[in-house]
C-alpha cells in the first residue's frame, strides 16, 4: 500500500479527531447562526475527546482491573491501556457540556432580547440603535 | 490554629468555592437580602484575602522560597501538587486584593445593575470566579490548570452576561468571549495532551524533567506542536494582540464591578500561566532560543502596546477605552517576560501588581460614574471635577499611572522594563514603551482636561458623589498604586526574586 495510505488507515483515529475539530471550527468561524456556532463548538471538543481517548489505548490492551473467572477475581496479565488518559477526558466531556449550556443559556437570552439568533440580523438591529458603534 | 497553617494552599481555593455554594444555600434559606447576599461574599473575600498573605508569608520564610502541598497527602507526581513560589504568591496577592477591594465595591454597584431577586446567585458565581482563578495561580498540575481555567472562564461569561440588564449588548459580547474562550481552552488542553503523551505526566516540575530526559527533545515535532497549541491558547486567554477581539466587548457592557474584577486579574492570571508554561515546563532555552518564541512574543507585545492605545484615542466610551489601554498594558508584561532577563521580567512582574491596581482603581471610578448618571460616555466626563470631585481625583491619579508618571507605580514599572529593553540590545523596543505612553497621554489628556477645566453643560444631570463604600474601595487601590510608586521596595524586591527564581528554574 501506498505508505501516506498505509499512515491513515493506521492512525485513522487521529485523522478523525483532526477532520472533526475542524469541521467544529469552520462551523464556528462560517456559520451566522448562533446555534450552529454552539454546534461547531460541540464538535471541536468532540474531536479533542477522541484524541485523549486515542492516545491512551494499545494493540491488544485492556483495562487495568481485576478479572472475574468464575467467582473468583484474577489479575489479568495485560498490556494495559493507560486509565489516566481516558479519566482525564472524563472531567473534560462535563466541562464541555457545562460550557454547552451556558452558550444555549445565553442564545436564549439572545433570542428573548433580539427576537432572532442570526448574527445578521442582531447586527442590523444594533446598527440601526446605535450607529457608529462596534457590536460588541 | 494549626489546621489552617498546614493547608493553607488548598483552604485559599476551598474556601471561595465553598463560599459561593453556600451563597445560594443562605439565598434559599433567607430569601433575597441585598445586605446578607453582599455580607457573605465580603466575609469570604476578606477571608481569603488572608489566606492568601498567610500563604505570601510562609513563602517568604521557607528556606528555598517555595510551599509545595500534596492534596489528599498523596506526593506529587502521582498526586495533585500545588506549588507557590515567589512569583506565583505574587500573582495570588493580586487576585485576592483585587476580589476583596471589588466585593467591598459591589454592594451599591452591583444592585443598581442587577435584579434583587438574582443577587445571591451572582455573588455565588463571583466568588467561584475567584476561586477559579486563585486554583489556577495556585496548581502545579496542568490538567488541574485546564480545569481550573474553565471554571474561572465559564464564571466569567455569566458574570459579563449579568450586563444584559444595562445594555443587551452584553450577552453578545459573553457569547463571543465563550466561543473564543473555548477554543483557546481547548487548544490549551490539545498543548497538555500532547506533552502527557511524551512524558506521561501531569505534574509541571516532572514535566520538565521528562521532556529534559526525552532524546533531544528540542528538534521533537510533538513537542513543538503541544508548544504551539498552549502558546495560542494562552495567547487568546491573555488578549494578547491580535487574538484579543473578544475583550473590549466583554469589558464595555459587564457590569461595573464585574469589569474592575476582571481587568485586573483574569488576563494577568493568563499572562502568568503562559510564562509559567514557557518557562517552568519547556525551560526558556527551548521557548525562546531553539524556537523564536522571543521573536514573535516581542512582535506581538510591541503591536500589543502601539495599536489598541492608537484605538483607545477614537473611543467615545470610556469603560470601552479603557478596555483598549488595558490591550496595551498586557503588551507590556508579555514584552516585559519575553526579554528573559531579570530587569525586563522584574518590570513585568510589577507592573502586573500596579496595573491591576491603577486599571481597577480606574474602572471602578468608571463604574461610579454610571451609577450616578447611567452611562459613561467621554461626553458625560464634562465638567464632573467639580460634581464628583473624589470619583474622579481617583480616576486621574490612576490615569497619571497609566502614563507612567514619576511618583505613580506605572513610572516603575516602566522604569524597569526599559531597563529590561536596553540589557537585551532592543533599542526599536524602548521607542515602542516611550510610544506607548505618549499615546496614553493623549487618550488620558483629553479626558482630563474635561473633566477639571471644562464647566459642565447647560441641562447636565444634578450628580453627587459616590457612595462611601465605592469611594474607599477606588481609593484603597490607588493609594495602594502610589504608595507602591513611592515606596517600590516590597513589589521590586518581590517581583526580583520571583524573576530570578522562574530564570532559574528553565535551566
Amino acid at each position: 500500500m501506498n505508505p501516506f495510505l498505509a499512515n491513515i488507515a493506521d492512525h485513522y483515529n487521529y485523522w478523525i479527531y483532526i477532520a472533526l475539530m475542524m469541521i467544529g471550527f469552520y462551523g464556528v468561524i462560517a456559520k451566522r447562526n448562533l446555534i450552529k456556532q454552539a454546534l461547531g463548538l460541540g464538535l471541536f471538543s468532540t474531536g479533542l475527546f477522541l484524541f485523549y481517548i486515542s492516545m491512551g489505548v494499545i494493540d491488544n490492551g485492556t483495562a487495568p482491573v481485576w478479572t472475574l473467572i468464575g467467582h473468583t477475581a484474577e489479575k489479568n496479565n495485560g498490556p494495559y491501556d493507560n486509565p489516566l488518559s481516558h479519566v482525564l477526558i472524563l472531567t473534560a466531556i462535563v466541562v464541555s457540556v457545562s460550557t454547552m449550556a451556558v452558550a444555549l443559556a445565553l442564545i436564549v437570552n439572545i433570542k428573548r432580547a433580539y427576537g432572532t439568533i442570526e448574527e445578521d440580523e442582531i447586527r442590523a438591529i444594533e446598527d440601526a440603535e446605535h450607529p457608529g458603534e462596534e457590536l460588541v | 490554629m494549626p489546621f489552617i497553617d498546614n493547608n493553607l494552599p488548598v483552604l485559599l481555593v476551598i474556601v471561595p468555592l465553598l463560599g459561593g455554594l453556600l451563597s445560594v444555600v443562605l439565598g434559599t434559606i433567607f430569601g433575597s437580602k441585598r445586605d446578607l447576599a453582599w455580607g457573605w461574599a465580603l466575609l469570604v473575600s476578606w477571608a481569603t484575602f488572608a489566606l492568601v498573605i498567610e500563604t505570601l508569608l510562609d513563602v517568604v520564610a521557607s528556606p528555598h522560597g517555595s510551599v509545595v502541598y500534596n492534596l489528599g497527602s498523596w506526593p506529587g507526581p502521582w498526586g495533585i501538587e500545588y506549588v507557590v513560589d515567589y512569583l506565583n504568591a505574587f500573582v495570588l496577592l493580586v487576585v485576592a486584593g483585587i476580589g476583596a477591594a471589588t466585593t467591598l465595591y459591589a454592594r451599591h454597584s452591583i444592585p443598581s445593575e442587577i435584579p434583587g431577586d438574582r443577587l445571591h446567585v451572582f455573588y455565588a458565581v463571583w466568588l467561584l470566579a475567584i476561586a477559579g482563578l486563585l486554583g489556577i495561580t495556585v496548581t502545579g498540575d496542568t490538567f488541574n490548570v485546564y480545569v481550573l481555567l474553565e471554571i474561572s472562564s465559564l464564571t466569567s461569561y455569566a458574570l459579563i452576561a449579568m450586563g444584559k440588564h444595562r445594555d443587551r449588548r452584553a450577552l453578545l459580547a459573553a457569547l463571543r468571549y465563550l466561543i473564543i474562550g473555548s477554543i483557546g481552552a481547548s487548544f490549551i488542553l490539545l498543548g497538555i495532551g500532547y506533552l502527557l503523551m511524551l512524558t506521561g505526566t501531569l505534574n509541571m516540575a516532572d514535566m520538565h524533567a521528562g521532556l529534559v530526559a526525552l532524546d533531544n527533545y528540542k528538534e521533537n515535532r510533538t513537542v513543538l506542536v503541544a508548544f504551539a497549541f498552549l502558546l495560542t491558547g494562552l495567547s487568546m486567554k491573555m488578549a494578547l494582540f491580535p487574538l484579543h477581539m473578544w475583550l473590549p466587548g466583554a469589558y464595555t457592557h459587564a457590569p461595573s464591578a464585574v469589569t474592575a474584577f476582571l481587568a485586573s486579574t483574569a488576563t494577568k492570571v493568563g499572562v502568568y500561566m503562559a510564562f509559567r508554561f514557557m518557562f517552568t515546563i519547556f525551560g526558556h532555552e527551548y521557548s525562546f532560543d531553539v524556537l523564536p518564541g522571543q521573536k514573535v512574543l516581542l512582535i506581538c507585545a510591541a503591536s500589543a502596546v502601539i495599536i489598541p492605545n492608537m484605538t483607545a484615542i477614537r473611543q467615545t466610551d470610556v469603560k470601552r477605552l479603557l478596555a483598549f489601554s488595558s490591550l496595551g498594558q498586557i503588551g507590556y508584561m508579555v514584552m516585559g517576560f519575553a526579554l528573559a532577563n531579570e530587569a525586563g521580567m522584574t518590570g513585568a512582574i510589577v507592573h502586573l501588581f500596579n496595573h491591576a491596581a491603577m486599571k481597577g482603581g480606574m474602572f471602578m471610578a468608571v463604574g461610579a460614574v454610571i451609577y450616578r448618571i447611567g452611562r459613561a460616555h467621554t461626553a458625560d466626563f464634562t465638567g464632573l471635577g467639580k460634581r464628583m470631585p473624589w470619583t474622579m481625583a481617583a480616576f486621574s491619579v490612576g490615569g497619571f499611572g497609566l502614563v507612567g508618571f514619576p511618583l505613580t507605580a506605572g513610572f516603575i514599572s516602566k522604569w524597569y522594563l526599559l531597563q529590561g529593553c536596553v540589557q537585551a540590545g532592543y533599542w526599536p523596543l524602548v521607542i515602542v514603551v516611550l510610544m506607548g505612553s505618549l499615546l496614553a497621554v493623549m487618550y488620558f489628556w483629553k479626558l482630563f482636561e474635561q473633566i477639571w477645566f471644562t464647566d459642565a453643560p447647560e441641562g447636565a444631570p444634578e450628580v453627587s458623589e459616590a457612595p462611601p463604600t465605592m469611594l474607599i474601595a477606588t481609593w484603597s487601590l490607588i493609594l495602594t498604586s502610589i504608595y507602591f510608586g513611592v515606596h517600590a521596595s516590597f513589589t521590586v524586591g518581590m517581583a526580583g526574586k520571583a524573576a530570578s527564581f522562574l530564570l532559574e528554574a528553565g535551566q
